[in-house]
């Protein structure tokens, strides 16, 4: 949810400026600089950092390097194991349910992206013109972002399982009295519509936020050159916005990708396995004894999610948009 | 002492009072017609929950009848009472509120002094680097370290809600340590250069005056971290060894394996399930959605 713009240079001057303030004046610097040789780091600053620091060793990054090792073993999470090397990387590859929770995920992950990111952006316009309501329209729209995921999956399941088919039967809509969640070729949508639901309110907070900072005349001169309301959203918003749409597309898709929750409320993963995550895949290692396998998994689960990220931020630096 | 108005400081670095406050565009018509479009899309949001509402107040053979969406007739206060016992819902709420405050305080404790050092010390490498080191774990979702992170708290004796708080502050701190870091830098050293010259240690310095002019963004670093405490399904589900010991959200799954055919006791238990997040925001939205907005703009 964050645009801020990282600290990116080396030597950029940490205070006094905000992070807008890319180019600090040369004296200010200086004065800066010459302050921090003067003064040491004392014993509080390394006391304040050192927890946070443990910590996250402790808890993030040896569990991570332990579990890269793990995936080149054959351990089934307790007893003996041996070193196979890749071995488990080479099956990875053609497994098919493996290959499936990918497809899903990656399919699931996109479309719900472009939804999101549409429908968000549509709702920030309304909001931001000038309507009658507003602040319990507002109120209405980021309520979903305090639900629990699974809790609100749960509901919906039920609507999409028992009162759709019956409102559809009730009025002759032939072909809908089926529910979505047992149609292993559509239970996705259901899928994506739900983490959709959820999802919306904080593309749309960035947006709102994006389209303050759109100036108002450039409307007015559009309007006095007679462009149409069509023509200004192509021509001046959509351009305008245009970094923000890169960013709820990373943050959206990194969130995604981890999908978890809304899926074990609605489907479970079924009909079969056509619903089941990525994150799904690899929790079964817990059970099934292919702990060390589901952690080659999870590996290649970290690389993807590293290049997406790195992908969508490359697109964004050369687009000179601040995350 | 350094006399300083917080509030005015810490304007400096975030929007004013109202952010999502936008003077609309004075050309068009009145805005009925485009009302009356949004509010048709935020049925979208609010049928769901109405739907969950209506449910929980039917009996068991109106909650089985027709589609669902009818009004209740009878009110049946029972389900309630059901869903209560049969969820165990008292600890399951204990146990999530304790989880979320531990997870809050020590995501507000933690973010807030690793930045506040990170920030002050960044001409040294071994802060800039501690920066970058946290804001990595951006890359590690949970599902790609869970399997020997379960392994991990079995081992420490924190299979239990105290492992969960300390997992969700840890996943949490990346996206906090960024919020604190960007509002420090607005900040002016000069305050601070003031408070030292009449004998304020580091100490005193961020506890007397940075911290309370972090008030702004503690509030969005709390709700964020609240939010993904409070909601999580994952974490608990997967860490807590004791099922008796789970938060909200999992009881819910465990209770809808067991009970799932009595749906109005089910849809009374999402109900109670929801509300304590959904009352707080209704009662505080303004300051909600000024507090996560400052978390997108920042």
């Amino acid at each position: 949810m964050a645009t801020t713009a990282a600290p990116s240079s080396r030597g950029e001057s940490p205070r006094g400026r905000s992070s807008r303030g890319r180019s600090p004046q040369p004296d200010d610097l200086s004065v800066t600089r010459s302050r921090a040789a003067r003064r040491r780091p004392d014993g509080v600053s390394y006391l304040f950092l050192l927890p946070a620091i443990v910590l996250f060793t402790v808890f993030i990054t040896l569990p991570a390097l332990a579990g890269a090792f793990i995936s080149l073993t054959d351990y089934v999470g307790f007893g003996e194991w041996r070193f196979l090397g890749l071995a488990n990387y080479a099956v990875l590859f053609t497994d098919p349910n493996v290959l499936q929770s990918y497809g899903f995920t990656i399919g699931f992950s996109v479309v719900t992206v472009v939804l999101v990111n549409v429908v968000a952006l549509v709702l920030a316009l309304g909001l931001n013109a000038r309507i009658k309501l507003k602040t319990a329209l507002r109120g209405a729209f980021f309520l979903p972002m305090v639900v629990s995921g699974i809790v609100i999956a749960f509901v919906f399941n039920y609507l999409f399982s028992t009162s759709l088919p019956a409102l559809a039967a009730t009025l002759g809509l032939t072909g809908l009295e089926q529910s979505l969640l047992a149609n292993p070729d559509l239970a996705w949508i259901a899928v994506v519509l739900v983490t959709a639901w959820q999802a919306v309110p904080s593309a749309l907070i960035i947006y709102l936020a994006g389209l303050l900072a759109v100036p108002e005349d450039v409307y007015e001169a559009a309007a006095l050159d007679g462009a149409t309301a069509w023509r200004q959203f192509w021509g001046i918003t959509l351009p305008l916005v245009s970094g923000y749409v890169v960013i709820n597309t990373v943050l959206g898709f990194k969130n995604f990708l981890n999908a978890y929750d809304i899926i074990v409320g609605l489907t479970d993963g079924g009909p079969g396995t056509a619903t089941r995550s990525v994150a799904m895949t690899i929790f079964t290692g817990f059970t099934s004894g292919d702990y060390a396998y589901q952690m080659a998994n999870a590996v290649i689960f970290f690389v993807l999610t590293v290049v997406i990220s790195v992908l969508q931020l490359q697109i964004i630096r050369r687009r000179g948009v601040s995350l | 002492m350094v006399t300083v108005d917080p509030a005015r400081v810490a304007s400096r670095g975030v929007r004013p009072q109202r952010p999502l406050q936008v003077v609309g565009r004075r050309r068009r018509g009145r805005g009925w017609g485009l009302t009356a479009l949004l509010l048709l899309a935020a049925l979208t949001v609010l049928v769901p929950l109405y739907f969950a509402v209506v449910m929980a107040f039917k009996t068991p053979e109106q909650a089985v009848a027709g589609t669902g969406f009818a009004l209740p007739s009878p009110l049946n206060w029972g389900s309630f009472a059901d869903a209560w016992t049969l969820t165990g819902f008292a600890r399951a709420f204990l146990v999530s509120v304790a989880v979320s405050a531990v997870s809050v305080a020590g995501v507000l404790l933690l973010a807030s002094c690793a930045s506040y050092a990170i920030v002050r010390n960044w001409e040294h490498r071994l802060f800039r680097w501690s920066y970058v080191y946290l804001l990595a774990a951006m890359f590690i979702p949970f599902p790609v370290v869970a399997l020997p992170q379960v392994k991990l708290t079995a081992v420490l004796g924190l299979a239990n809600p105290g492992g969960v708080a300390l997992l969700h502050i840890m996943f949490q701190l990346s996206f906090s340590v960024l919020l604190y870091s960007a509002f420090l830098r607005s900040i002016p050293a000069e305050l601070e250069e003031a408070a030292r010259m009449d004998g304020a240690s580091t100490w005193q310095v961020f506890w007397r005056l940075i911290f309370p002019l972090l008030a702004p963004m503690n509030a969005t670093v709390g709700i964020f971290a609240f939010l993904a405490s409070w909601n999580d399904y994952m974490m608990p589900s997967l860490i807590t060894a004791d099922q008796t010991l789970q938060t909200i959200p999992v009881v819910q799954k465990i209770f809808q394996l067991a009970f799932s055919t009595d749906y109005n006791v089910a849809f009374a238990s999402y109900l109670m399930a929801m509300a304590p997040t959904i009352v707080v925001y209704v009662f505080a939205q303004r300051w909600v959605l000024s507090g996560v907005t400052r978390g997108a703009i920042k």
